[in-house]
């Protein structure tokens, strides 16, 4: 029962900042809604039990990926906030758009039927990551280091090649 | 019934941590960087108010209290006055994890989360935004360009601060800070200059360049000096906060206290032992004894100022002190180590903060990158292959 | 094997007790740096002028064009620090099970750092290390 209460508000705290994130006319201050909404995630993971999951999602989204999401928006501006056009011709149709994929999700989420796995979770999360790195899964753990080096090759030349 | 219980345990918990923290590091710890400050320039530092000038940071407190709080012109308000509280509560959320030492069975730590330092980590990423926020939402272009160049600052010395902790967490096998000193207490020495037997005293160079990194990292992180371009008054007048005034100012600082503070807990944890009392043998610590006094003795003959009589001679009081009642095996409580210990440390970052000058921008992050990055990666690599070389 | 500072409510695992005195931590410790600020509230004068609210400046400058020009440094170190940042959460739940995993363990990481690490000489090579 507190449980849901719990979740509630951690999904408000979720939603309702990303709904300012897209709706706001400053970008900096959309950008900063971000923050509130990772930490909702945050609380969502820990909700989970998933408390290795929760601390990388805080590390790395709002401490690296907000921080670089910052650094682009105060360097292409040096001055006041620069206002967003909200809306265009196009929302009739985007509306319908998002209403239509609403009620499929809306449809999916209620008809589908949920397996609960059996048994709780490990009651430490990181060693339980750890051991699946090192022996289910250490192909895609490999894989993952080269795509780590890929995006930086990637990021580099891009950003470099403005020379 | 049992949530109303906890609720009040979470936040008597939390008011003693903020009392010792505005104890120990705001009034304790600025009086003595200033104290320090002083002897190491041959000048006294605060004397007049109050005994010693012990309550120079309450009289500066109060000043502080009922200073104007201006505002500048087209600041964003809710960001400018919700930075110094990011920065100032991100500080204070660190010390969940850091325990004091042990009550019988008990350990002294408000919660020994599982993911302990990674937390701790976590923690220290937040400041950066709100330096950035501070820095933007002054609608200064001084302060945006420090913001901008604090947090590359901040964000390059981060991969060094996570090296170092991960290797204390490899060491140990454990993310919790508790589990980290409990495995120091278990092979009977600490990481800095042991590793698990059957290595022992030869992992001593592995721990000491993981736990140099670490401070070095640390000490850029909460932006002191050597690494206080960000903010230098010389420079940038204050860079990110130049518009702060009065107790908004202060909580900048106070943040800035509370990391340091924080940041020279953790590197006790991981690297000194925590709360644990170091092993010698009863004649050992006689001749500690004996070597404080000696040393004092040289000192305060060959000083040149009669300045540093009276802290000398307080220090080698309490060294002998404690050493003394080590050797006839009356134990010190461990809360009291961890404290010895932490004071220590932290006299050492005042010592080099007032020792070193500034590092250029540049060289600062080149440090960074460019040499803490790999031998915290090269070290991590060599102290992993030792230890599967060495077995257990 | 740790030694307890709290008693576990049977209703409510560790990890979840944990995290809500976290939350408890971080509430309270909001309240407690605004109350300086409410107090300064209450006690400091408020005269706006001109001049207080005044960007402080040394003098004019014209920033236009210069900024365009430093943009990319910030933004190179940010993202190399990405793709660092999530390496080194790689990191953390190898140093964990490490030591009980064997050779084997060591082996993989070997692999994964010394692949990034080729990365981080690319980074060098090609001066994106470089502030100036």
């Amino acid at each position: 029962m507190g449980e849901l209460g719990v979740f509630i508000i951690l999904a408000l705290v979720t939603l309702i900042p990303a709904v300012v994130v897209v709706t706001s006319h400053n970008i900096v201050r959309a950008a900063l809604s971000l923050v509130p909404s990772f930490l909702g995630v945050t609380g969502l993971y820990i909700l989970l039990q998933a408390e290795f999951v929760a601390g990388i999602q805080v590390l790395i989204y709002v401490g690296a990926i907000t921080v670089l999401l910052l650094f682009v928006i105060m360097l292409t501006e040096g001055g006041t906030g620069v206002r967003l056009r909200q809306v265009n011709e196009q929302v009739p149709l985007g509306a319908m758009a998002a209403v239509w994929l609403a009620f499929v999700i809306i449809v999916i989420l209620t008809r589908t039927v949920w397996p609960i796995g059996a048994g709780s979770p490990p009651p430490y999360n990181a060693v339980a990551i750890g051991n699946a790195f090192m022996t289910d899964y250490v192909l895609i753990f490999e894989a993952t280091s080269l795509v780590l080096l890929v995006s930086l090759i990637g990021a580099i030349v891009t950003a470099r090649g403005e020379e | 019934m049992s949530w109303a219980l906890e609720l009040l345990k979470a936040i008597g918990l939390t008011l003693v941590i903020f009392t010792f923290l505005a104890v120990v590091t705001a009034m304790i710890g600025v009086y003595a960087e200033r104290k320090i400050a002083g002897w190491i320039q041959a000048r006294l530092g605060p004397k007049h108010v109050g005994p010693q000038g012990l309550l120079q940071t309450i009289a500066d407190t109060v000043k502080l209290l009922q200073k104007e709080h201006i505002t500048p012109r087209r600041a964003d308000v809710l960001m400018f006055n919700a930075a110094p509280v990011v920065v100032a509560v991100a500080a204070l959320l660190d010390w969940v994890v850091i325990p004091f030492g042990t009550l019988g069975s008990r350990v002294l730590v408000v919660r020994d989360i599982n993911i302990g330092v990674l937390y701790f980590s976590a923690m220290a990423s937040i400041t950066v935004l709100g330096i950035l926020t501070a820095g933007w939402s002054s609608n200064n272009k001084y302060a945006l360009l420090g913001g901008l160049r604090s947090a590359a600052q901040l964000i390059s010395y981060e991969l060094p601060l996570a090296l170092g902790i991960i290797w204390a967490a490899m060491v140990a096998g454990t993310l919790s800070t508790v589990g980290i000193v409990e495995a120091q207490i278990q092979q009977g020495g600490w990481f800095l200059f042991t590793l698990p037997p059957p290595i022992g005293r030869l992992g001593a160079p592995f721990g000491i360049l993981a736990a140099v990194t670490f401070l070095v990292a640390a000490t850029a992180e909460v932006n002191r000096v050597p690494f206080d371009l960000p903010e230098a008054e010389s420079e940038l007048v204050a860079g990110y906060f130049v518009e702060y005034t009065g107790m908004r100012f202060a909580l900048f600082q106070l943040g800035e206290y509370g990391e340091m503070f924080g940041m020279a807990a953790l590197a006790v944890i991981m690297f000194l032992g925590g709360w644990a009392e170091p092993h010698l043998a009863p004649y050992l610590w006689v001749a500690v004894a004996l070597g404080a006094v000696v040393l004092a003795a040289v000192i305060l003959l060959t000083a040149r100022h009669s300045l540093i009589i009276r802290p000398v001679l307080i220090l080698a009081v309490l060294t002998a002190a404690v050493s003394l009642l080590m050797s006839v095996g009356i134990h010190l409580p461990s809360i009291v180590w961890f404290l010895l210990k932490l004071f220590t440390l932290v006299f050492f970052l005042m010592w080099v903060r007032w020792t070193y000058p500034r590092l250029r921008l540049d060289q600062l992050l080149n440090l960074s990158w460019k040499v803490l990055l790999p031998l915290g990666l090269l070290n991590l690599l060599a102290t992993g292959l030792i230890l599967t070389l060495g077995g257990r | 094997m740790l030694a307890e500072s709290a008693i576990i409510s049977a209703s409510m695992p560790k990890v979840l007790l944990d995290w809500f005195y976290v939350a408890v931590f971080a509430v309270v410790g909001t309240l407690m740096a605004v109350l300086p600020l409410a107090v300064v509230w209450v006690l400091a004068p408020r005269q706006d002028s001109p001049q207080k609210t005044t960007t402080y400046e040394s003098g004019v400058l014209p920033f236009g064009q210069a900024w365009a020009q430093f943009n990319v440094r910030y933004y190179l170190f940010a993202l190399i620090f990405v793709v660092f940042d999530v390496e080194v959460i790689y990191l953390y739940p190898w140093a964990v099970v490490f030591r009980q995993l064997g050779p084997v363990a060591f082996v993989e990481m070997l692999a994964f750092l010394l692949i990034l690490l080729i990365g981080l000489v690319y980074a060098w090579r090609k001066g994106a290390l470089e502030w100036v």
